[in-house]
């Protein structure tokens, strides 16, 4: 039998029979990453003007500062949380179709010509996944620790808006990664057989807040921004923390 | 009553063009309604492949408005009929005539996957905790519409080297299963080259039956893979095991 293809027709990059706005989302995709990115650099490049009271930005906890690092202390911690960004599968998702354009969206041509996936250097990295959330499991305690001193005010208990804030940015930073799919293996994703019905209980909770993962990292990562630019703010003298109690 | 405008890929083994049919609409009309329509009205000979007509044995997959879905899914209340509603054949695999693909590639793929094996001496009791799990992939209708929207096979044809979400599914209904025995994650790194799905979820967004292909299916896989070919922890431990 004689075959013809559809695949020979279409070569052109980015040629599709879709009739929607495909392009709206990678768009949007591109702008929140893209906005987030120049933020984080720009705070990360400051080295100065995150601390405010009782309050520490996310970006710089743990404040390491030591004599032989001579740039910001931001750097010395940031790559973790940046590591697991950046190979976390939802994020691979959102960047792959925004910025790669591999595909941009589905049913689109994509333009490159030669494909390897992530079977080769750099992209075979990004199995290193659940090492960045070990290493971002750990900082997530140094932040709830910066919690619990944000509601601490000259050795008096107090809230203020700051408290309020970074409570938030760590409830929905905890969130992004008990919800990581890294974190769903180790549980019992790795397993043909639970091992008992706490086990399975828990595999089924992360499972429920994994399916959630995309809003998780969405609005950590806004909220992560904001934490920072408001204790930069409060710090600069732009805006004063208001008290609550 | 009301028309809806419909131009369907018409072609044969060396050429095609898009024909333009009008159809009257009726209340609750799927795509594949209307296709028999043109088929028994407008052009007998337009070639389509169907069966049930109730979503459930994934045999009219086609393009309808560019994405891949099931025609008897569709329903035409959820296009703006006075636009053009387009149909194409699946694009990813050889057009036979008209809507029919020669879809057999995916017949071949599925032979070479390592079928399920028992354990020796296997009690036949599994929990249903951990039958929920493979259960899902149970749905599969295999209307292939996941390996037509996959870039990998789509843009870059890398057919030969890559199995395709659709066996990703059935590889994880297999390997997860809790009375199976055999190993197939060498396999499924080397052979049907999980590597080169970079989790864009297109297969999960077109999957008639909701499967969470992505997520349930392919990055357990590939987290296994981790585990098995690319932790270097793991790898470590595992040699001073086996040495003792």
């Amino acid at each position: 039998m004689s075959i013809a293809t559809l695949e020979k027709q279409d070569k052109k990059a980015l040629s599709t029979n879709r009739t929607d706005n495909w392009w709206l989302e990678p768009l949007v995709y591109a702008i929140g990453l893209g906005l987030f990115l120049v933020y984080a650099t720009w705070a990360a490049f400051q080295g100065k003007n995150y601390e405010s009271g009782p309050y520490l930005s996310p970006f710089y906890s743990p404040l390491i500062i030591v004599s032989w690092w001579k740039f910001s202390p931001a750097f010395l911690i940031l790559w973790i949380p940046a590591g697991f960004r950046l190979t976390c599968y939802y994020y691979r998702k959102a960047y792959y179709r925004s910025y790669f354009l591999g595909p941009p969206a589905c049913s689109v041509k994509s333009p490159s010509s030669t494909y390897s996936g992530e079977t080769k250097f750099p992209f075979i990295l990004q199995n290193l996944h659940r090492y960045f959330l070990i290493g971002a499991t750990v900082l997530l305690l140094f932040l709830w620790s910066d919690v619990i001193k944000s509601f601490n005010f000259n050795g008096k208990f107090g809230v203020g808006v700051g408290s309020i804030v970074l409570l938030l940015n760590t409830i929905l930073l905890s969130l992004y990664s008990i919800s990581c799919h890294s974190f769903r293996h180790l549980i019992g994703g790795c397993m043909d057989s639970f091992k008992c019905g706490y086990q399975f209980n828990l595999y089924h909770k992360i499972s429920c807040a994994n399916e959630h993962h995309m809003f998780w990292a969405w609005t950590s990562l806004f909220m992560v921004g904001f934490a920072d630019l408001y204790v930069r703010l409060c710090s600069m003298g732009v805006w004063t923390d208001f008290r609550l109690l | 009553m009301k028309e809806a405008v419909f131009k369907i890929y018409r072609g044969d083994s060396s050429a095609g063009k898009e024909v333009l049919y009008k159809v009257p609409v009726e209340e609750g009309m799927v795509v594949l309604d209307a296709v028999h329509y043109i088929q028994r009205n407008l052009s007998p000979d337009i070639a389509v492949r169907w069966n049930c007509k109730a979503a459930k044995c994934g045999s009219c997959s086609a393009e309808v408005n560019g994405k891949p879905r099931l025609m008897c899914k569709t329903r035409l209340d959820d296009f703006n009929l006075n636009d053009e509603i387009y149909i194409r054949p699946m694009k990813s695999f050889p057009v036979i005539k008209d809507l029919v693909c020669d879809v057999s590639w995916n017949f071949e793929v599925n032979k070479k996957i390592k079928p399920f094996t028992p354990k020796e001496n296997t009690k036949w009791i599994m929990k249903q905790r951990d039958v929920d799990r493979v259960q899902e992939f149970r749905k599969c209708i295999e209307c292939f519409a996941c390996q037509n929207v996959c870039h990998v096979i789509r843009d870059h044809n890398l057919k030969p080297k890559f199995a395709g979400p659709r066996f990703f599914v059935r590889i994880a209904g297999l390997e997860m299963h809790p009375l199976d025995s055999e190993n197939r994650l060498e396999q499924l790194k080397n052979e049907y080259g999980i590597g080169f799905c970079n989790i864009t979820k297109c297969c999960t967004e077109v999957c008639p039956e909701d499967i969470h292909i992505t997520d349930n299916a392919i990055i357990p896989l590939k987290e296994r893979v981790v585990d098995r070919f690319y932790d270097p922890l793991k790898m470590f431990f595992r040699k001073i095991l086996s040495r003792r």
